[in-house]
């Protein structure tokens, strides 16, 4: 560990969200993360910061990428990962959160990674555990870890990300994805552009600090970035957007509308994508798309921000929650 | 019961346009005489003398607005009327969101004869407007008028169906009694949270949208012009429902508006990171709102302040924002609360006094309200100044979810009287010379 010590140190105990958190902070999460990116690539290099502790993923809502990255990468660092399973576990049977929470913490855990539908659950659980809690998704509020990961792989793409417009496209009114994006973005200085049928939009977007479109050829009309976000399948007929059809062909991505972006635009998707309809095959699985990235950065932002928790509290340094 | 002269009084009582330093004489029960006349009418016999050295003395507070669980869980008739009386509260109206519903006139008898005989305060029933509050059929409205309902609504539900409503009112008039109607329109509230705005998005939560309140809230003020019924809008939030409020004062005498207490005080922002205890029906608006409300308040547009108390089980704040429960308890802050817009210099003494207890003694037609020669003595000794913080385990309520805990408060009660009896006492000996002759 004491060779992270020149990292500064990260100052919060939880990571529960962007929002809250300074351009200094998410850019030693994003500094700790590049620099493992290359030891990480090495399977055979197993890490040894969480040797003996305990992370225990809590994933009240189904998950296969964001469980499994997050586990994966707990093991890279040596942890016990112990995933809980939600479904026929105790939670079923009436158990609240709050009781839930008691009891995990009660058996001492180092790390606890929650998923869950509603908004506040992950902040409700860091009031009530002594160890470090990450934020996987929580309702539609945040989902901090893919708005970093999503940071590492623009930065590793393009070098850069202060200046760059970014079209985040799709449905910004139930994602945490985007909530999260937003801030995060905003806070390392792009130009973030929402691109969505008004109904797919939270009142008071316009505050939000970004640049508003109603259809996707203007929206990313020489983006550096698109972010596709996933349209959930129920949302797709009835009130909020009446046909999958009239859907793509304002708000779906394919080859045509991409020739609006920049030349060497980069297209991301947090996955899991419902191709034809927010984006076709051939842009999904084409020369500009970034998703397998994103993927694998998930796994090493993920390391990445579980050593910087742990290292800031062996180093005696909590601040406050978020 | 011996008589009791409170001497050097700072007697506000709204019924006679009264504010001035004088005595208070009580006996029997009632009021002998209050004012500053009263100083030279000498002293009964055997009184008990009080120099309250400047402390004021409303008339009891009347709260318009009290969620009960007896019949059912929570908070209990008794439980509630200790919070009244720790609050300065002589008188309550309660909701008919019991369980069962009171519908019936049987029930109506059980809570009054339950209240008389446990009580500290008086409580006054307000009958469901429809059976079960299921928004379909309307209620014994004659009946339940003639056993001792003093309203009828809804509860925290709306009637969505105008028709049922105006049949509603156009039944009531018959029986010349008030609808009592807290306005939200279910399908805009959907499944929201709080205010819809820049913050709900933020935090990922369903917003409310001010239209929720002022769309149904329209259409009643208009089947109330249509129907001529004394029509009260249970609880406003919004500054669009002030002007809602305001259009149809101007043309009908028989409009009256509540606001509560939450909403003069607070806003938004109050909720924070997901404070459940902050959760309320309706949700804490943005400032602008809350300005809007006490601006109302000061121009007569808003009649009456209510506490909303409605406390809930911790197990049910205990939860995501969006899986906890709405409400909170209101009765025991009710006052302290509202004298910060007199401390503010935001709204007048006697205005607030009018809001808390004159005011809706009439607009309910309860004997309370006032401390003219002859009225029941019902009445509560503040002291405008003292400072202190709210502490849950003070609460007498059996739920202690407060949307006040920790905060500072300036005026206090000292002394609630109900019928010439004390029945809540928080220093009384240290304010004055208990003397007796």
């Amino acid at each position: 560990m004491t060779k992270n010590n020149h990292y500064p140190i990260f100052p919060y105990r939880h990571l529960l969200g962007m929002r809250g958190l300074s351009k200094s902070d998410i850019i030693t999460l994003l500094d700790r993360a590049n620099a493992s990116v290359s030891v990480s690539q090495q399977k055979d290099v197993k890490r040894s910061v969480l040797y003996n502790r305990i992370q225990i993923n809590l994933f009240f809502e189904v998950s296969t990428r964001t469980q499994s990255s997050f586990e994966i990468a707990g093991r890279r660092l040596g942890a016990n990962v112990v995933n809980m399973p939600v479904d026929n576990s105790s939670v079923k049977k009436g158990e609240t959160l709050i009781d839930t929470a008691m009891t995990l913490n009660a058996m001492d855990p180092d790390i606890l990674v929650i998923r869950h539908s509603s908004a506040g659950a992950a902040a409700l659980l860091a009031r009530k555990v002594s160890c470090s809690v990450i934020n996987a998704g929580d309702g539609a509020h945040e989902h901090p870890t893919q708005a970093l990961l999503d940071a590492l792989t623009i930065r590793r793409t393009k070098g850069y990300i202060q200046g760059l417009t970014i079209a985040i496209c799709g449905d910004i009114l139930h994602s945490r994805v985007a909530r999260s994006n937003i801030f995060s973005l905003n806070t390392l200085g792009a130009n973030v552009r929402v691109v969505a049928p008004s109904t797919l939009l939270p009142t008071g977007i316009e505050d939000m600090g970004v640049e508003i479109f109603h259809s996707i050829e203007p929206g990313i009309k020489d983006a550096d970035v698109i972010m596709m976000l996933r349209l959930q399948r129920e949302r797709m007929t009835g009130v909020f957007v009446p046909s999958v059809r009239e859907y793509f062909h304002f708000f779906g991505l394919d080859c045509e509308k991409l020739k609006k972006a920049k030349k060497d635009c980069i297209v991301m998707h947090p996955g899991p994508m419902n191709r034809g309809v927010e984006i076709s095959s051939a842009v999904a699985d084409g020369p500009q798309s970034v998703i397998q990235t994103q993927v694998e950065m998930g796994v090493i932002m993920r390391m990445a921000i579980m050593e910087a928790l742990l290292d800031s509290r062996n180093r005696n340094a909590l601040g406050d929650k978020i | 019961m011996k008589p009791i002269v409170l001497q050097n009084a700072r007697i506000v009582d709204p019924s006679r346009d009264m504010d001035e330093i004088g005595c208070v004489v009580i006996a029997a029960g009632k009021i002998i005489t209050a004012g500053n006349n009263a100083h030279n009418q000498g002293i009964p016999d055997g009184a008990t003398v009080l120099n309250l050295r400047g402390h004021a003395v409303f008339p009891g507070l009347v709260d318009a607005r009290v969620f009960v669980g007896e019949p059912g869980h929570h908070e209990t008739i008794v439980s509630a009327s200790y919070a009244a009386v720790a609050g300065g509260v002589t008188s309550f109206i309660m909701m008919p969101d019991t369980k069962p519903v009171i519908d019936n006139a049987a029930l109506v008898e059980y809570v009054l004869r339950m209240a008389k005989e446990i009580a500290l305060v008086n409580v006054h029933p307000a009958a469901a407007l429809t059976k079960g509050m299921a928004g379909q059929e309307i209620t014994d409205f004659g009946l339940l008028s003639k056993v001792g309902a003093v309203a009828f609504s809804e509860g925290k539900k709306t009637i969505s169906n105008a028709n049922t409503m105006r049949l509603a009112m156009i039944y009531a008039r018959d029986f010349d009694m008030p609808i009592m109607h807290e306005t939200q329109d279910t399908a805009l509230v959907g499944n929201g949270v709080m205010n819809a705005g820049l913050m709900a998005s933020w935090l990922g939560l369903s917003g409310i949208p001010r239209e929720a309140e002022v769309i149904p809230l329209e259409r009643d003020l208009r089947l109330a012009a249509l129907t001529g019924v004394h029509y009260h809008a249970a609880q406003l939030s919004t500054a669009m429902s002030v002007e809602a409020m305001q259009r149809a004062k101007d043309s009908m005498d028989k409009v009256s508006a509540g606001v509560s207490i939450n909403h003069l005080i607070l806003n938004e922002t109050d909720v924070g990171e997901y404070r459940t205890f902050f959760r309320l029906s309706p949700p804490l608006r943005v400032e602008e709102d809350r300005l809007a409300m006490i601006s109302a308040l000061r121009d007569g547009i808003v009649d009456i302040i209510v506490s909303s108390h409605d406390p809930q089980d911790i197990d049910a704040k205990s939860l995501p924002f969006a899986d906890a429960k709405d409400g909170a308890a209101g009765l025991e802050t009710l006052l302290a609360a509202a004298l910060r817009l007199y401390h503010e210099n935001l709204v007048p003494l006697k205005t607030l006094v009018q809001a808390l207890s004159t005011k809706p003694a009439k607009l309910f037609r309860l004997d309370a309200g006032t401390l003219k020669p002859g009225a029941n003595a019902d009445l509560v000794i503040v002291n405008l100044e003292n400072p202190w913080v709210v502490e849950l385990d003070m609460l007498h309520s059996h739920s202690k979810n407060s949307t006040f805990e920790k905060t500072s408060f300036q005026g206090r009660v000292i002394t609630t009287m109900v019928a010439g009896k004390t029945v809540y006492s928080c220093g009384l000996k240290e304010i004055g010379n208990v003397s007796k002759r």
